[in-house]
């Protein structure tokens, strides 16, 4: 998709603002165990979600679906995607870009909901 | 892309930077990923606008048409691409403690999983077809116009994330290629890291997919 | 190529040739985004030309009443293509990919940009695009003729080739995206040690807010743009009110990136102005910080402000009334840049030279563009104006007399380092002069037109429209005049100017620490930073020691 390894001669470590030293791996593998966890979670999840919708039609299986598919969201960010393992300045890009995603949304609705 | 380019001009500058016969900076090539990323979700973002604008507008008929929705196959497609996310972390994890053969094994798996997904969601979308559910197709163009909007968001929704999936496992072709060929190696597994975070993304849209197309009714 | 560059025998500019490949091929496999900045430069100068002749056909059609050169079709292919090539192949990536690709490495003190190769392909992609677009000219069911923003429904009915120039739009967006990707990684991690955040350049500020734009809003436009195709391909009816669908709802993912785009346009001219202004006044900028952040509160509010391009359209009363206060908040930031400008100035040693004067003309013309924007930004005025000449005039105000004016400003302010030559400065100082009239006469009837009544897009209209339209088009070849010696001035100095030295204007941030054009890795030592951007006094003092 994209170079794997930037280029480009001076990057020193102690410029930077945000990061930590420009080491790679800074982190020691994430435990087999914690992954199948996180697994496990999202599987369960998804049926709490399903039989939801199945028993409770209309606006508490929607309800249900609306909480826990954010939960199942955080939980591949954070884990699968390692989110939690970075330093903050990836998370604040992640959040603001879905912060702006909400904000158009919310903004387009001001539209829709007062027609 | 490449295994040498990281060589660029550093040597020429600074003793200091001579130093290091190659330049890395796979915190920079992860900032990157995720601006990648971002992309990807705001072009998805796009399309979760119109789905929410005309769910707001066409709420019963929307309800009505998730009825011919498959939910079986939708909650089973969840689960494979769940799974394969799972398989991909386990790659990934494996190579970082050098070992090369259980990764490119759970790299493989996750590769099954995908083909599996795609197998499934073909299944779905011949059904349809063959009941003239099909954008352009005769018994979808009939429809209610709230219906048929359901119908034509379900088919760009899953096709552009079919799309990914199918991107997704080309990608991992070529990744598992440069594993063998040690290109992507216990010591650089940058490449392989990506291709994760992006089948997360790909899984993480499905995850959304799920409740607004197959739990609506 | 990566490889060719390395050896610590080369000493010559980037300029000269290196490595295996020579001429035409250097430059077209070369990573330096040095030259890839002079690529863009090239390409995007041949799309100028070619929009600029498009726009004097349109104010030579308009000079008269009645149909004189042109049917209306083709007239409405002229605005169209005037539209597009201007918008998508010169402003948006006009001052970020050749004036960002060739100065904000230098300005960082940093090599190269992070992704080097993606960088290129970022060129590449854009002749793509580029390309894509002048065959949807030829290709297929003629000339679009929706105007440059594919309104649906009608963009899903015209018989013109629109796929392929939306398409065209589709792959330009993604150029931009890899450059903005490029952009922002490079600032994060290459600036030079010392370097924080808040003691970058303002110029960087700007493109990195811009950056941000291009990344998160393009995509939302690809996606519109992409079912625009699909709905003419299969008629999936999402903006087809036939089949259930919501025009306005394509006007809202229109603007949604468009809107933030023309701060794409705007924020790295506003960056250069940032580094023109303390180097001509020979102090530190005004409300550093300040300016800093109110370019990234404008990229914020940027996307929140895009529903004023709808007030007409049979949006909600609420969200007219929400929009509208929105769109008056951007004022703010943008009242904070011209105050801190004006303040850099006051009791500054100012010397008066050509990219100063090109400075003073962007903060000139993109006042009366930001306060016409009130107008338009103001629910009752905007149904009077909405859809007049007076918008035509508004926004040629705020994109060519700021984003257009400000790459010229820069132009003249780097135009010594990129090429290690010297303009004329008598000859620059009279185009900027004829271009200020120019624009001035072609535009402010503009203004005066709309209010009277003057749609836009109309390729005829009443005779008392005639003395202002006369006059517009007066001004419209005083304009280029005036281009094209401003042009023929750059040019020339290519070849025959003065040698320039390192640092022509006593500028203070990195790029003038190098020589004039730069070696082909940017400094001959790393350089390291200590102090903030427009700190003078060292330069005070070399210069205090030369003259004992």
């Amino acid at each position: 998709m994209h170079d794997s390894h930037t280029t480009g001669g001076h990057a020193q470590p102690a410029a930077h603002g945000d990061g930590h030293a420009g080491d790679h791996a800074a982190h020691a593998p994430v435990a087999t165990g914690t992954f199948v966890m996180v697994w496990v979670a999202l599987l369960a999840l998804t049926m709490v979600t399903v039989a939801a919708s199945v028993w409770f039609p209309g606006k508490v299986g929607i309800g249900v679906a609306m909480v826990v598919t954010p939960i199942k969201a955080a939980l591949i960010l954070m884990w699968f995607m390692h989110l939690k393992y970075e330093t903050a300045v990836f998370r604040v890009m992640f959040l603001s870009a879905i912060m702006i995603l909400a904000l158009v949304m919310g903004l387009t609705f001001f539209d829709y909901s007062f027609r | 892309m490449h295994a040498e380019g990281g060589t660029l001009g550093a040597a020429a500058v600074s003793p200091a930077a001579a130093a290091h016969h190659e330049h890395r900076d796979d915190i920079g090539s992860k900032t990157g990923m995720w601006l990648f990323l971002f992309t990807e979700l705001l072009l998805f973002g796009g399309l979760f606008i119109i789905y929410a604008v005309y769910r707001h507008k066409y709420g019963t008929e929307f309800h009505e048409a998730a009825h011919e929705l498959n939910k079986a196959m939708g909650v089973t497609n969840t689960f494979v691409l769940l799974t394969s996310s799972l398989t991909m972390v386990l790659a990934v994890g494996a190579l970082q403690r050098a070992r090369v053969a259980e990764s490119l094994r759970w790299l493989g798996a996750t590769f099954g999983l995908a083909c599996c997904f795609l197998v499934i969601k073909f299944l779905e979308w011949s059904a349809k077809h063959h009941h003239g559910i099909w954008p352009g197709g005769e018994h979808l163009h009939a429809m209610p116009p709230g219906e048929g909007m359901f119908f034509n968001l379900y088919f760009m929704m899953t096709g552009l994330h079919g799309i990914h999936v199918l991107v997704g496992m080309g990608v991992m072709g070529s990744i598992a290629a440069r594993i063998r060929s040690g290109h992507v190696s216990p010591s650089r597994y940058a490449a392989l890291e990506f291709t994760g975070l992006y089948w997360h993304l790909v899984d993480l849209v499905w995850i959304f997919l799920l409740p607004l197309f197959y739990l609506t009714n | 190529m990566a490889e060719s560059k390395t050896g610590p025998a080369w000493t010559g500019n980037y300029l000269q040739d290196y490595g295996r490949r020579r001429g035409l091929m250097a430059w077209l496999t070369t990573t330096d985004h040095k030259r890839i900045g002079l690529m863009y430069m090239m390409a995007m100068f041949f799309f100028f030309t070619v929009a600029v002749m498009l726009g004097v056909l349109i104010r030579l059609e308009l000079m008269n009443p009645g149909m004189q050169y042109v049917t209306p079709r083709v007239y409405n292919s002229l605005f169209t293509l005037h539209g597009v090539i201007m918008i998508f192949l010169f402003i948006v990536p006009g001052i970020p990919a050749v004036m960002g690709n060739f100065i904000l490495p230098l300005q960082l003190g940093a090599d190269d940009v992070s992704f080097p190769k993606l960088n290129l392909a970022s060129w590449y992609v854009y002749i793509a695009g580029a390309v894509l677009a002048l065959t949807s000219l030829f290709a297929g069911g003629g000339v679009p003729d929706t105007g440059w923003t594919f309104y649906a429904p009608y963009a899903l009915r015209s018989g013109s080739n629109v796929s392929l120039a939306v398409f065209a739009a589709f792959v330009l967006g993604f150029s931009s995206i890899m450059t903005g990707m490029n952009f922002i990684t490079t600032i994060h991690r290459l600036r030079a040690p010392g370097m924080g955040f808040f003691r970058m350049p303002l110029f960087c500020w700007g493109l990195y807010a811009t950056s941000w734009i291009q990344v998160i809003a393009t995509p939302v436009v690809g996606i519109t743009l992409l079912l625009v195709i699909m709905e003419r391909w299969l008629g999936i009816g999402f903006f087809d009110p036939a089949r259930g669908g919501d025009p306005v709802l394509y006007q809202h993912l229109f603007w949604i990136y468009s809107h933030p785009v023309v701060y794409v346009m705007i924020l790295p001219a506003m960056g250069v102005i940032s580094e023109i202004l303390p180097t001509f006044a020979g102090r530190t900028v005004f409300g550093y910080k300040a300016i800093a952040l109110s370019s990234m509160a404008i990229a914020i509010v940027g996307y929140m402000v895009w529903g004023h391009h709808m007030f007409t359209v049979g949006m909600s009363d609420t969200a007219r009334r929400v929009f509208s206060i929105l769109t008056f908040l951007v004022a703010i930031p943008t009242g904070i840049k011209v105050f801190n400008w004006m303040a850099t100035l006051y009791k500054g040693s100012i010397r008066i030279e050509p990219p100063l004067l090109w400075a003073l003309g962007f903060v000139f013309l993109f006042s009366i563009g930001g306060l016409t924007g009130l107008v338009n930004g103001a629910l009752a005025t905007d149904i009077h104006v909405h859809d007049t000449a007076f918008v035509v005039g508004h926004f040629h105000y705020t994109m060519f007399g700021g984003a257009g004016v400000g790459l010229f400003a820069a132009m003249h302010y780097w135009w010594p380092k990129i090429f290690g030559r010297m303009y004329n400065r008598k000859r620059a100082i009279w185009a900027w002069g004829i271009f200020m009239v120019g624009f001035n006469v072609l535009y402010f009837p503009m203004l005066v037109l709309g209010i009277m009544g003057m749609p836009r897009r109309y390729a005829d209209y009443l005779p008392r429209f005639h003395t202002p339209e006369l006059i517009s088009t007066v001004g419209s070849w005083i304009l280029v005049s005036g281009l094209i010696l401003m042009v023929w001035n750059l040019i020339r100095a290519i070849k025959h100017g003065e040698p320039a030295p390192a640092n022509p204007w006593g500028g203070t941030t990195l790029e003038w620490q190098t020589t004039s054009p730069p070696p082909q890795l940017n400094f001959a030592v790393a350089p390291t930073v200590t102090t903030g951007p427009y700190d003078h006094t060292a330069l005070r003092a070399a210069a205090a020691k030369e003259a004992q």
